[in-house]
This record gives structure tokens, C-alpha cells and sequence, in this order.
């Protein structure tokens, strides 16, 4: 038997939930169809909207993204804790991983790269096992959602040099980097992502989201190779509190911070090797 | 052949008593636009502004020490006046204010400087830095509306210039010092911002009538109608109610 004051509770919660965190225009089914020409263009692979691409949406992606690609898919109610971050809204066309300036709509290879990537800490699985025209197809339906895709060209992506040979001293310069943008501040001076300001991060819709923790074993969300890593920081991830560093880091010294940060990360590196000779201590966090 | 010639120079003068004129009446136009003067009050108690535990960041703490900050929803100068109101001309139609002008957004003792930045469609605007501590400048704009970005500002960081394509009130914040928030208020046309006295005036208001729309946060809004006359000032005070 539930008493009065735990209905008056349940009640209390549930009108918290149904408020809206941010209210952000809903598109209708009718302006999304009217993209329905959209294209992506991968290599010579030409991904199209109708046809194959809606089969495949709905069999493997609307139970998260949902029927209108607003990320509110059944499922999507159940994820929502700074781990594991919602499911996109495509309607907002604001994209995490981008070879793109922060600010620029994506590379159609940028979101067929995610899509078979995934999403390491979320439930975004990789989806390396469909064909390419699969992927192409799936990047023109993600598109055809929002509208900026339809007026904006997508940015230019930025340059990245060859990577030089890691050593000691560019290992020390990379240090210098991550003190002196304070990367630390949210992800930690030892990349354990207990930064002063880890606890309180939110995403762009008001969730709380939290810094990626160099230490634990997982693969960065927009990839593990030093390229990845070097993108992550030059583009920044838009949606999320994670900033373009491109105006403060050189690009060479974005490959020193490259090979600094991966003295923190489990996976075998030869900067990891190099470091544990070199005796580093961590950066101050009061300089 | 002298009537041809004089025939020559009458046509030429008057080609150059029309040009002239065109020249002048354009001249007259801009002299004749007039401006929008008054000031915003707040009635009642303005109310108490909490202030902020910045203990998150030792260089925050220690450069507001002297001067301890506070919450700047509701800014009350000298006689009730209201800061950081931004007043512009409803449905503006005519060109968008042509203002050369690069207004400064700062971050400074880990606040921003102004708190609301008032800001006219493409007008360019600098984003600076006078910390000594690390900040991420993260506009949201309705990604529906304008286009977001996020940026980090470390100490000694190179200026950001930006504008807005469309209208929107933006709200603006820092990601690593949560109580940092502000916003930019994009408007069409001409527009002005409240000081601490809570006075405003609009220039550059070409002759007619207007709807004078104030906004203050976070999205309470008035109007008034008011009539420009050529060369003139006209009136609009309003008062916000205290919460």
C-alpha cells in the first residue's frame, strides 16, 4: 500500500522529468523529408537517403536516435548519466568528432568514420560490419535531419604534420602544453579526469557529462590513434565542454602533447616507455 | 558653334546641380536621424545578489579578494536604475547598423566583463582574456538559429573575433568556472545598453515610428512606442519589477 507523501514523491519526480532541460525547436516530419535528396560522397561511394538507408536506420538506429533523429529513441531515456552521454540529436547537426574547425559541420568521412567507430562509454556500438555503401547511405539519412547540412558546406579540415620521432624532450614539451593550456583543470594533472572542474561539466542540453579519464583503459570517443588524439584537442568536441585548443597550441606542440598525454594512457606506446625512464612528476596545479 | 558650346556648359552644370543635390539630400537624411534617450529603473527592492564560492580556483579566490563577487542577474545602480538591459527597435526593417565599432568581451577575475554584451547582426565582436587562469569561451546559441563554438582561452591567449548571423539572445558560459554566465543579446539594427545608472540612448534612429523593445535576463521583455522625429531625441523610460 503506497502512502499519500510517496505518491505526492513519485508525482514530484515524474513533473521533474517531463520538464525539458532545454527547449530547442522540434523539426516535423515533412521538413526532414524535404532533404530527402541529400547525398554523401565517400571516396567514389555515393550514399543516398531513399532506398536502403531508411531499412537500415530503423532496424539499427531509431531505437536511440529515434524516427525523427532527434536522439529521443525509446531507449534514449535510460541514458543519461556523465558516463554515458545521450544519443545525438542529428536535428541540431552538432557532431563530437570532427576533422573540422570547432563550429563547422563535419566531413560526410568524419560521421562514416564514427559509424564505424562507435562510441567507446556509450551505447553506441561500432557498426564496422555493414558495407561502405551501407555507411555512405547511413551518412546522407543522418544528414538529411538537419537543416545545416542543406545550406552549410562542411568545414575545412584542419592540417595535421607528419608525426615526428617521440622523445624525451618532446615529452617534456608536451608536459609544458598541458600546464600551461590547463588541460588539467578538467581532466586532472594526472589525466585521471578529477580536475577541479571535472565534477561540475555539463553538455550542451544542461546534462552532466564527465572528462575522459586517460588512466582507466578506454579508447578516446573520437579514436585511438595519435592522430585522433591530436584532432581531439584542434578541433575540440562541440556539444561538449571540451574546447578547440587550435588559436593556443602550435602544431608542433600539439605533437608533443600528444605523446605527453599517452605517458597517462594504459595502451603500450613508445611514449609510455620513454616516460617511465624519464621519472616525470605531475604538473602543478597552482602555478 | 558658341550656342553649341554654351548648350555644353549649361547641360554640364546642371548634371553637376543634380549630383550635387543627390549628394546633399542623402546628407540631409543622415543629419536628420535622431535618437532614443531614457532609462530603465527597477521597482521595488532590488533583490540580494549571492555571492559566489570560487573556491574551485585558487586565482579566482585571490583576485576577488579585495572585492568579493556576486551574482549579476539583477545589476541596481545609483537611483534604482537597472544595468544590462539591452533596448533596440522592434521589428527593424532598414539597414543593419552600420557601426564600425568591435565591442570587448572579457574575462576577467574569472567573471565577464560586461556580463551582457549587446550586439548588432555580423557585427564583429573580440572575445579577450585579462586572466591569469585558464577559461573556455562556450556561446549557446540554438544550434537552430546560429552556429555554436566552443574555445579555450589559457593565460596570455591571442583575441577571438566573432559575430552572429541571426537574432538571438545567447546565453554564455565557461565550462571550467560554472558560475561564469553571460550572454550576448543579437539584435537588428540599432540598439544601445543600460549603464549602471540604468540610461540608455539609441542612435543613428532615422525619422518615424518605432516599438522599443527592452530586454533583461533571463528573457523578460517590454515595449513602448515612440515617434523620431527628424534631428530630434525622443523618451522611452521603463521600469522592470522587482522579483
Amino acid at each position: 500500500m503506497r502512502t499519500r507523501l510517496q505518491t505526492w514523491i513519485l508525482l514530484g519526480v515524474a513533473a521533474i522529468w517531463a520538464l525539458p532541460l532545454t527547449s530547442w525547436a522540434q523539426l516535423t516530419t515533412e521538413d526532414i523529408a524535404s532533404r530527402e535528396n541529400m547525398e554523401s560522397h565517400i571516396g567514389n561511394v555515393t550514399g543516398h537517403v531513399n532506398g536502403l538507408a531508411k531499412y537500415d536506420y530503423r532496424r539499427y538506429c531509431v531505437v536511440c536516435h529515434g524516427q525523427l533523429g532527434d536522439g529521443e529513441g525509446e531507449s534514449a531515456k535510460w541514458m543519461d548519466t556523465p558516463t554515458y552521454t545521450k544519443p545525438r540529436n542529428f536535428q541540431l547537426g552538432v557532431f563530437k568528432c570532427r576533422s573540422t574547425p570547432t563550429g563547422t559541420l563535419p566531413t560526410d568521412e568524419d560521421l562514416f568514420d564514427t559509424i564505424a567507430r562507435g562510441m567507446d562509454r556509450s551505447n553506441m556500438p561500432q557498426w564496422s560490419q555493414f558495407t561502405k555503401q551501407q555507411r555512405a547511405n547511413l551518412v546522407a539519412y543522418v544528414k538529411h535531419f538537419s537543416p545545416r547540412f542543406a545550406t552549410e558546406k562542411a568545414g575545412t579540415p584542419i592540417t595535421i604534420p607528419p608525426e615526428p620521432e617521440v622523445t624525451p624532450e618532446r615529452i617534456k614539451a608536451g608536459q609544458e602544453v598541458f600546464a600551461r593550456v590547463q588541460c588539467w583543470k578538467c581532466h586532472g594533472v594526472q589525466g585521471m579526469a578529477n580536475g577541479p572542474s571535472a565534477s561540475t561539466l555539463t553538455d550542451d542540453l544542461g546534462h552532466p557529462i564527465a572528462p575522459f579519464n586517460f588512466t582507466e583503459g578506454s579508447r578516446p570517443k573520437c579514436g585511438d590513434t595519435d592522430r585522433d588524439i591530436y584532432r581531439i584537442f584542434m578541433t575540440g568536441l562541440d556539444g561538449t565542454p571540451m574546447p578547440s585548443f587550435a588559436d593556443n597550441i602550435k602544431p608542433d606542440e600539439a605533437w608533443d602533447l600528444v605523446f605527453y598525454l599517452r605517458t597517462f594512457m594504459q595502451q603500450k606506446s613508445k611514449a609510455k616507455e620513454i616516460a617511465k625512464k624519464m621519472d616525470l612528476k605531475p604538473v602543478s596545479a597552482n602555478p | 558653334m558658341k550656342n553649341r558650346y554654351n548648350l555644353a556648359a549649361v547641360l554640364s552644370a546642371v548634371v553637376l546641380v543634380c549630383c550635387g543635390a543627390l549628394i546633399l539630400s542623402q546628407k540631409v537624411s543622415a543629419a536628420g536621424e535622431g535618437k532614443i534617450t531614457g532609462t530603465v529603473k527597477l521597482d521595488g527592492p532590488a533583490p540580494h545578489m549571492r555571492g559566489i564560492d570560487m573556491s574551485k580556483d585558487p586565482y579566482c579566490v585571490k583576485a576577488n579578494a579585495a572585492n568579493p563577487a556576486h551574482m549579476e542577474t539583477v545589476v541596481v545602480g545609483k537611483d534604482n536604475g537597472l544595468e544590462n538591459v539591452v533596448l533596440y527597435l522592434d521589428g527593424w526593417s532598414g539597414q543593419a547598423d552600420v557601426s564600425t565599432a568591435v565591442p570587448v568581451y572579457d574575462q576577467k577575475n574569472c567573471m565577464y566583463t560586461p556580463h551582457v554584451l549587446g550586439l548588432d547582426v555580423t557585427q564583429t565582436f573580440k572575445v579577450v582574456t585579462s586572466d591569469q587562469t585558464a577559461h573556455n569561451i562556450h556561446p549557446l546559441p540554438n544550434p537552430m538559429i546560429n552556429v555554436g563554438w566552443n574555445q579555450s582561452q589559457p593565460p596570455g591567449a591571442p583575441p577571438i573575433e566573432k559575430s552572429w548571423k541571426n537574432p538571438e539572445v545567447i546565453p554564455v558560459q565557461c565550462n571550467i568556472h560554472p558560475w561564469m554566465h553571460g550572454w550576448f543579446v543579437v539584435v537588428k539594427g540599432p540598439y544601445a545598453t543600460t549603464g549602471d545608472d540604468g540610461s540608455f540612448t539609441i542612435n543613428n534612429v532615422p525619422p518615424g515610428n518605432y516599438t522599443v523593445k527592452a530586454w533583461h535576463e533571463p528573457d523578460e521583455t517590454q515595449t513602448q512606442k515612440v515617434t523620431v522625429a527628424a534631428g530630434q531625441s525622443a523618451t522611452a523610460n521603463f521600469t522592470f519589477k522587482a522579483k
